[in-house]
């Protein structure tokens, strides 16, 4: 198109470099093994000879596994209905997948356990506030987080307790905690042992880095005794033998005591991540902080703590992801947790079907993997935003 | 001891010294008071040691904790359907579950003051005997080593055994003509030991598959690899509920173990035993009266001498227990008596439809007795 036109007009010069383009080339479409999709199948997934296996393996799994889950989930899944009958398989429908009405007919019962029906708005205000809590505080741009951490560790207990414990003073009933069940607990087990395990956790960690012998050998004790037993022998203890050594009126409240159990395992564990981290610091940031004429509070405050809770981000988040799944363990000592009701709504002879428990059971799996996962990533995105100074 | 404590040997060094004068003498005073303290809640401490030591083991009279407590402690199940488990509104519901409100209402006269503690198989007679729960209604079967160690079971609710569940078209109608059947059963349980002593005393031959869960065992079942599964008949009509086709499958009549299931208290609080021993009679006696929670109001007008003994318009039988006379009135009203209970959490009323069968009253041709009131 050009190109005539342009050695049409030549000029003495450009008549002896005539092979010299004067206008651009049509672009060409790169070579087919280079770009596209063909060639993001072969780099990515068929780049050599054991990765092409591993694919096809893969893509053959998926198709063995993901279509009848599908269609176990969504395709034949019962959406509603009000008893076992309707997840029943009829002559109509031969395969009755997962029974989803059964799960809406019990939900209310799975995220409130026994909680008086009149005071569930109590609940509710108790998420409400909790979610926002958690948002203001972890939302990094939002405006005054210092206000939100008094807010999250002050304002919010008191209000906590009071919501869902009750107070009588301001007409709130007392509602027996024997009587608090399903996603309540399971939630009130893990933020407390999260909120406290921290604190706690660097406090025994820098006892057993301590130079004070006496503080050293107690964190110590703490932390290898509680260690060396499983969390439900915390638990049993807290409460089985503890109503034994004291009188009826002073054993603590049933929840309580599972709290407190939850609360001293975690924070021995946490102990041990946030004793990595210290150990990870090098002597000279101590050694530059003392130069600085920093005191051992500021020398923590400022250069080591900040430094050792960054490196220990994954591993403080691994113990909380662990922690809350290890809230079902409450269930040993007669806390209806959030799988426990579920435990129990699948027990209803009123929905006994074949379907019922598998989609109990699915139901709980993607309840904890919802709220496992959304900690998993926030922990990613905030250790991304941390490790700048690491990247070029 | 006293003089010699470091403490006392600094402080009458320092009452000589002229520079303290009168002012340190107050002092030297204020300190004995408080040593004089330090030894008395020492001793008090002492005390109160050996007084909680000896309350952990007995707990003087149930009946005055309760009341002053205002609510009943009932250790229930929580997860066996047509005993003790929560519904959809959290409400708890069950055979066991209402024998606690009707000691509650016994008592208090109000069906809802108990709280329900759920107990599990390994800790529930550990919350008994440590004052957690006042009674333990939990499908519990009485043995003599439970007896024996410091808990008294106070009756049978519920008459349990061990039974089959077979396909219809297998058109067998007794355990016996199970000769050379396959059955399913959960491993390591006592099911599985009855299993085989009732083959070995009828000289059938057995072929069992066990498996770990009760779950497995009767998946296992509905897909064909037995001809029959067994577990407690408690639980065999909540399992056959989870079969697809559950008008397929039928129970067999034979019950072939004893596992007589009861409410269980404390050793060592008679009159506790005796209100608990006589709350499940009073309700086995209304039934057999004919005494029930829609009828009750007309009863109390019956000129029937055991009715008049049994609701309290004649005599002070319920006082006798530290109850009142209206105590059996209160049941039935707000409770209904053994027979409604039955109906409605496991029988004819409830999804289970459990055949009455052993727990049928003595004069219906089941065991279920109970002494009279008078």
């Amino acid at each position: 198109m050009d190109a005539p036109t342009a050695a049409a007009a030549p000029t003495t010069e450009s008549a002896a470099l005539a092979y010299v383009r004067t206008a651009p080339a049509a672009a060409v479409s790169p070579p087919l093994a280079t770009a596209g999709v063909l060639a993001w199948l072969r780099e990515r997934l068929f780049p050599n000879l054991s990765s092409s296996l591993m694919t096809i393996v893969i893509v053959l799994l998926l198709i063995w596994i993901v279509p009848p889950l599908i269609d176990f989930l969504i395709v034949n899944a019962t959406w509603t209905g009000s008893d076992r009958e309707a997840c029943l398989a009829t002559a109509e429908r031969p395969v009755a997948g997962a029974c989803w009405a059964f799960i809406g007919d019990r939900f209310a019962y799975l995220m409130y356990g026994s909680y008086p029906i009149a005071g569930r708005w109590r609940v509710d205000l108790f998420f409400a506030m909790l979610a926002f809590g958690t948002a203001w505080l972890l939302w990094l741009e939002a405006p005054r987080r210092d206000l939100g951490a008094v807010y999250f560790f002050a304002v919010l207990p008191v209000t906590s307790f009071v919501l869902l414990h009750g107070f009588e003073a301001i007409g709130l009933p007392v509602v027996d905690t024997a009587l608090w069940g399903g996603f309540t607990v399971t939630i009130v087990v893990a933020a407390v042992g999260i909120v406290v395990s921290l604190p706690i956790g660097i406090v025994l960690a820098l006892g057993r880095r301590s130079e004070l012998p006496a503080v050293r050998l107690l964190s110590t004790l703490f932390i290898e005794f509680i260690r060396g037993v499983p969390l439900i022998t915390v638990l049993f203890m807290a409460s089985v033998m503890l109503p034994l050594f004291v009188p009826e009126s002073w054993s603590p409240d049933k929840l309580l005591r599972a709290l407190v159990g939850v609360a001293l395992f975690s924070s021995a564990y946490m102990a041990e991540v946030v004793r990595a981290g210290l150990q990870a610091m090098p002597k000279g940031q101590y050694e530059a902080a003392h130069a600085l004429g920093l005191s051992y509070w500021q020398t923590l405050r400022l250069i080591i703590l900040p430094q050792a809770l960054t490196v220990t981000i994954p591993n403080i988040v691994n113990s909380y992801i662990a922690l809350f799944k290890d809230t079902t363990l409450v269930f040993f000592v007669g806390i209806f947790d959030f799988l426990k009701t579920i435990e129990v709504a699948r027990a209803d002879p009123n929905w006994a079907t074949p379907v019922t428990s598998a989609t109990g059971y699915v139901f709980a799996a993607l309840v904890y993997f919802v709220c496992c996962y959304a900690m998993s990533r926030y922990a990613t995105g905030i250790e991304k935003r941390l490790s700048t100074g690491e990247r070029r | 001891m006293a003089g010699t404590s470091p403490a006392a040997t600094k402080w009458d060094a320092k009452e000589f010294s002229p520079r303290y004068g009168q002012d340190f003498r107050a002092g030297a005073n204020r300190v004995k008071i408080r040593r004089f303290k330090m030894r008395q809640i020492a001793q008090a401490l002492c005390a109160a040691a050996v007084a909680f030591a000896a309350a952990g083991s007995v707990d003087a009279a149930t009946l005055d904790t309760v009341k002053q407590r205002g609510v009943l402690n009932c250790g229930a199940n929580g997860t066996l359907p047509g005993f003790g488990l929560p519904d959809s509104q959290g409400n708890w519901t069950g055979l066991d579950v209402d024998f606690c409100r009707a000691v509650a209402a016994a008592i208090f006269n109000d069906a809802a003051k108990v709280k329900f503690i759920p107990t599990t198989a390994s800790n529930r007679f550990a919350a008994l005997q440590t004052g957690d729960i006042d009674v333990l209604a939990r499908n519990t079967t009485w043995t003599l080593s439970r007896d024996a160690q410091g808990l008294n079971a106070t009756g049978v609710n519920y008459y349990d055994g061990q039974g089959f569940i077979v396909r219809k078209a297998l058109k067998v109608n007794s355990a016996l003509g199970l000769n050379d059947a396959a059955i399913c059963v959960q491993q390591g349980t006592t099911t599985e030991l009855n299993l085989a002593d009732y083959f070995r005393a009828n000289r059938m031959r057995l072929k069992t598959v066990t498996f770990a869960t009760l779950d497995e065992a009767l998946k296992a079942y509905e897909t064909n690899r037995c001809d029959a599964f067994t577990t407690d008949a408690s639980g065999l009509y909540g399992s056959r509920l989870k079969l697809a086709k559950a008008d397929d499958h039928v129970v067999l009549p034979e019950i072939i173990s004893k596992e007589p299931l009861g409410p269980f208290v404390r050793q060592g609080d008679d009159q506790w035993f005796d209100i608990v021993k006589w709350v499940h009679f009073a309700m086995l006696n209304a039934e057999e009266l004919n005494v029930n929670q829609k009828n009750v109001e007309e009863q109390m007008k019956s000129q029937n001498p055991e009715i008049k003994r049994l609701l309290g318009t004649e005599g002070n039988f319920g006082e006798q227990l530290g109850l009142t006379k209206d105590w059996v009135y209160r049941i039935v009203k707000l409770v209904g008596n053994y027979g409604e209970v039955f109906d409605r959490n496991v029988g004819q009323g409830s999804p289970l439809k459990i055949a009455r069968g052993l727990n049928a009253l003595w004069t219906k041709g089941g065991i279920q007795y109970a002494p009279p009131i008078r």
